[in-house]
């Protein structure tokens, strides 16, 4: 047994728990916390593909800014409010499952079927080492992808400014709004 | 290589899979929300799986910017979630049916 195996194991069934948890919990809060799990096993996972660099990341921004963000929204929408468990659509559970393990079939049989390999492509000719270290990255990041690392920065400004504008428009004009939108509107338009 | 890649990617395929299913069972908008980021993960394993097989950089950088645009896709996305929750006081998608035809 070597110990990235021994690793490998322990978190992926900490990541498949976190994941079904996640789907499965009642309350979102534990939700949050299964896929807190899943992102923090997936930080593993990064650092045993020598992505050491990506790993930090993704602790600090998924597990950390991200999740936090998630739990501010979801005791400022509130905890307590039972998730109705009656289907609109009938069958829809057992329609989703059944489309879901589809879904991983046909991903695992496009991945491998019929081919030796899981990855083909030109690799690089770098001598094994230290992949993803500071150094490489940000030699790689400030260099030649320059100009989508900038490009990101015009995403997040306007991602920003686009949040503070969301919650602006949507808390002067109330009664404006309520007025447009009658009750039952939605009701008498649905014969048209 | 003392794991194979092939087991990155069925695991990948798995935490994707489920994620699929959270976003069509569920109806709680921040749990069907959870579930995006959820698939986002389970892509950006496959990106740096595939990376390390090739002995590439690039796909880590590609992960950087997938957490990139996430992180802006979350902001933007929680702030509509909550400018719905202040007019409707819902966070069910059973009950956001405005839109019906």
């Amino acid at each position: 047994m070597n110990p990235e195996l021994i690793v490998f194991v322990i978190f992926a069934v900490a990541s498949l728990a976190g994941a079904m948890t996640m789907v499965t919990a009642r309350n979102p809060v534990f939700s949050a916390m299964g896929l807190l799990v899943a992102m923090f096993s997936m930080a593993v996972f990064y650092v045993l593909n020598d992505a050491h660099f990506v790993a930090a990341v993704q602790v600090i921004i998924y597990a950390g800014a991200v999740m936090t963000l998630f739990l501010f929204v979801i005791m400022l929408i509130g905890v307590d409010r039972a998730e109705d468990t009656t289907e609109q659509i009938p069958f829809q559970r057992p329609i989703a499952l059944a489309l879901g393990a589809g879904l991983f079939l046909a991903v695992l049989l496009a991945g491998w079927a019929g081919k030796e390999a899981w990855v083909t492509g030109r690799g690089s000719t770098q001598p094994d080492g230290a992949l993803g270290t500071i150094e490489n990255v940000s030699e790689q990041l400030f260099g030649t992808w320059l100009l989508p690392f900038e490009a990101t920065i015009l995403l997040l400004t306007i991602a920003a400014v686009g949040t503070v504008a969301l919650a602006q428009f949507f808390d002067e004009p109330r009664e404006s709004a309520v007025a447009a939108v009658p009750a039952g509107a939605g009701d008498a338009g649905s014969d048209e | 290589m003392t794991v194979d890649v092939g087991w990155y990617m069925a695991l990948a395929a798995a935490l994707f899979t489920i994620g699929a299913i959270g976003l069509l069972v569920r109806r709680n908008v921040l749990v069907m929300f959870m579930s995006i980021e959820l698939m986002l993960n389970a892509v950006n394993l496959t990106f740096v799986a595939a990376g390390r097989e090739l002995n590439v950089l690039e796909g880590q950088l590609s992960v950087l910017f997938v957490m990139v645009v996430a992180a802006a896709e979350v902001t933007v996305g929680l702030a509509i979630i909550v400018a719905v929750f202040r007019r409707r006081a819902t966070a069910s998608v059973d009950e956001l049916s405005g839109l019906r035809g």
